[in-house]
């Protein structure tokens, strides 16, 4: 019995769209509500603090992250650009630099997270330290998820490309979309934390 | 949409404009950070900044700029989702409104014999 899971190259006619297209969509659109929330939630918080502590964050740690996040979105649009014009092995190129790039991120937020628990400031010490950690513990959790989801399409995820290479181009590309927009998260988070 | 391999080409080249204009705007915010303009001032530039920034991404590398209503559509409703949430904190402050904000704190009364 041929059981294929419908749409998922061809687009639907109602919504000219392959359901994982649109299915990432509103996935997102659930994250920006998420972070949102929290974003309004550091507006309020500030705006009731009697102070605000500046200078208190690794700002060049900072920068250097906000590069390496930017540099693993353009490798990963490359990712999914390369088997459009059917070169799988600068795929798995851009695609392994991609989990390189987000792993190098998650170091520099260990090294950063541990420089303040060794001065003792914990998320209980002041309001500010308890939206950053949140925020940015959220925020890591989520390039956590992308790097265990391109683990997946470089290991066994892969085998999809040989039996159908369209199916598995279009998944590289709503992980494209996810991991762009944790980049798009972290641009807005940067200035927000570090720099104001 | 873009499917044949010189289209892509093609696209590959915005990323990359796309790229650099991320990277130069992204020293620009931590520059003018280190100006000390007052804090509104400071909001207002690295919030325009990061508009700039995201919404570059989401137009090329999220590929924005072309797609179906259909997505359009669910992004508009989010928008307005996430407009209402950002309006909840001056509902909150609607509950100070007619008072002074930073009342003296009442440790003094209490002090008091």
């Amino acid at each position: 019995m041929d059981m294929n899971i419908p749409y998922t190259v061809e687009e639907r006619p109602d919504s000219g769209l392959a359901n994982g297209k649109l299915g990432i969509w509103l996935f997102l659109a659930s994250e920006v509500m998420l972070f949102g929330a929290l974003f309004s939630t550091y507006i309020i918080l500030r705006m009731g603090a009697p102070e605000w502590p500046h200078g208190e964050l690794n700002v060049p740690l900072g920068t250097v992250n906000t590069i390496i996040l930017i540099g693993s979105s353009m490798t990963m649009v490359m990712a999914w650009a390369s088997l459009k014009m059917h070169d799988w092995s600068k795929h798995r190129l851009y695609l392994i630099a991609t989990v390189v790039l987000a792993l190098v991120f998650l170091v520099n937020k260990y090294f950063e997270y541990s420089a303040h628990f060794a001065s003792g400031e914990l998320p209980a010490k002041s309001t500010f330290l308890a939206i950053y950690f949140t925020l940015t513990g959220l925020h890591g959790l989520h390039i956590l998820g992308g790097i265990i989801v391109m683990v997946y399409f470089l290991g066994p995820g892969a085998k999809l490309y040989k039996q159908n290479p369209d199916q598995f181009t279009n998944r590289i590309e709503y992980t494209g979309l996810y991991w762009h927009f944790v980049d798009l998260v972290w641009i807005f988070l940067f200035p927000v934390l570090y720099l104001l | 949409m873009h499917s044949d391999p010189e289209s892509i080409r093609k696209s590959v080249r915005g990323y990359i404009k796309v790229f650099v204009a991320l990277m130069v705007f992204t020293i620009i915010t931590v520059a003018a950070s280190r100006l000390h303009f007052g804090v509104p001032i400071a909001i207002t530039v690295a919030l325009i900044i990061a508009s700039i920034k995201g919404s570059m991404v989401a137009t090329v590398f999220m590929h924005l700029s072309y797609e179906r209503k259909w997505i359009y559509g669910a992004l508009i409703l989010t928008g307005l989702g996430f407009l209402i949430l950002m309006s909840v904190p001056s509902f909150t402050m609607m509950d100070h409104i007619g008072t002074p904000i930073h009342v003296e704190a009442p440790a003094a009364e209490h002090a008091r014999p």
